[in-house]
């Protein structure tokens, strides 16, 4: 399986039914393709959607029914749409379960820098900052090292910062890491046939080994 | 009654050079692509400030506009989809800043309901920090955002009467409404025109005292 879809398979048994839930652009939005059918979420788009559909086929694309993403969605039973100002007092105001997000960096406090490189890639955070602040809990999905090696999961970030003390579970390819406030970060499971070694050589922050450490299932 | 309905043309004519223009929409999704493309090459103001999301698309018109030299400042939240704007802050050519998606939607709110500001705590503890007032309250920290207004927005609805009354549908609210209370003169590109009382009370989505003129296409 590829690293992508075995991070949004995970993450997705992380959804329960009734969550209010708003994933980011990219491999966030996979996960939606392994939400359980016995349960139930709401998919909300910044852009103002509350029960966001699958995406809308050949046929069925309407301009006026598009995801933060820029896709033609569909809806789905007990969609509901606003404008930009009440989706943010959605999200702003506490109504979001959980909220899932790509990261470039997440240390052991629970900072998140998911923004901008410096002097290459400044896209600007769109929802980003007001998602990780807002949301009940944020889930990041990552692979665990950048594309040339290095940990992603450090002591403290280094790029500019979405915001402080937001991050609370982490998923990659490798585990999955609880951040919890005041402590540092909790190694929960491991992906299969890796070693508690393994993960944490990939890890540039200190992981502290939970008791019930388990394998990683999706 | 006062006649709303006019050309593109006729409507955008009233942008003078240094003027402020909101532009609505989420991507493509309810952008008001003619009364850009108006702006772009029948009306020659300069120093222009854009406020927008995402400046839009490379497809749209708003790309050429960013591109021509004559916009100077830009407030958005999202400018990946836009190449130009992102080469314009690197470049420094012209002034872009940029604010959470939740921050921007809410200062415009904040400028059309005559608030002085208000207090949040996103962008806390990073960059978009940077010059503002923090205040405490409660122990915990929020940033003050001033509220924006604009000399003109530009907006797209489906629907207008004769009174203005705007209907938009679907996620095509996005910016458009509350931009059409943040400005000192609103401009509506709709898609249908019907006479006063035709529009169910129920569903209008812009009272039409915000609506200063009518742009109908297609």
């Amino acid at each position: 399986m590829e690293n992508r879809e075995f991070i949004a398979k995970r993450i997705a048994k992380e959804l329960k039914d009734g969550d209010v839930v708003n994933l980011g652009i990219g491999m966030p939005t996979m996960v939606a393709n392994y939400i359980p059918k016995d349960v139930n979420v709401m998919l909300q788009a910044e852009n103002g959607i509350l029960g966001v559909g699958p995406k809308a086929g050949e046929g069925e694309q309407k301009s006026d029914c598009i995801d933060a993403g820029g896709n033609y969605v569909t809806t789905v039973k007990g969609t509901s749409f606003f404008d930009s100002s009440f989706s943010f007092c959605i999200i702003r105001g506490g109504h979001v379960d959980i909220t899932v997000l790509g990261a470039l960096e997440v240390d052991e406090e629970g900072n998140v820098a998911n923004w901008m490189i410096p002097g290459k890639k400044v896209p600007g955070m769109g929802g980003a900052m007001d998602l990780v602040v807002g949301a009940k809990k944020v889930i990041l999905a990552m692979e665990h090292v950048n594309k040339n090696g290095a940990p992603k999961i450090v002591k403290k970030c280094r790029l500019p910062l979405t915001a402080v003390n937001v991050a609370r579970t982490i998923v990659t390819e490798m585990a999955v890491i609880d951040v919890v406030p005041k402590k540092g970060l909790v190694l929960k499971e491991i992906a299969p046939g890796l070693t508690v070694e393994d993960v944490q050589n990939a890890t540039e922050a200190k992981l502290i080994i939970s008791p019930d450490l388990k394998v990683m299932e999706v | 009654m006062k006649n709303k309905i006019t050309s593109a043309q006729e409507a955008i004519s009233m942008i003078k050079d240094g003027d402020s223009i909101m532009v609505g929409g989420f991507l493509t999704g309810g952008h008001p692509e003619h009364l850009v493309a108006a702006l772009l090459n029948e009306n020659s103001a300069g120093n222009l400030t854009i406020i927008s999301n995402d400046t839009g698309t490379q497809e749209l018109s708003i790309f050429q506009l960013v591109k021509s030299g004559r916009v100077k400042r830009i407030f958005a939240s999202y400018i990946g989809s836009n190449p130009e704007t992102g080469r314009l802050l690197m470049t420094k050519e012209a002034t872009v800043q940029l604010f959470p998606q939740g921050t921007l939607a809410e200062k415009i709110r904040a400028g059309g309901a005559g608030l002085g500001g208000f207090l949040t705590p996103v962008g806390v503890g990073t960059i978009v920090e940077e010059d503002k007032r923090k205040i405490e309250i409660d122990n915990k920290e929020y940033l003050l955002e001033m509220p924006l207004k604009a000399n003109v927005a530009l907006i797209k609805a489906h629907m207008a009467d004769e009174t203005g009354n705007l209907v938009i549908n679907g996620s095509s609210r996005n910016f458009n409404i509350v931009m059409a209370t943040a400005a000192d003169y609103v401009i509506a590109e709709v898609d249908e025109y019907v006479k006063a009382g035709e529009i169910d009370p129920n569903h209008v989505n812009v009272p039409g005292i915000f609506v200063n003129a009518i742009v109908k296409v297609g």
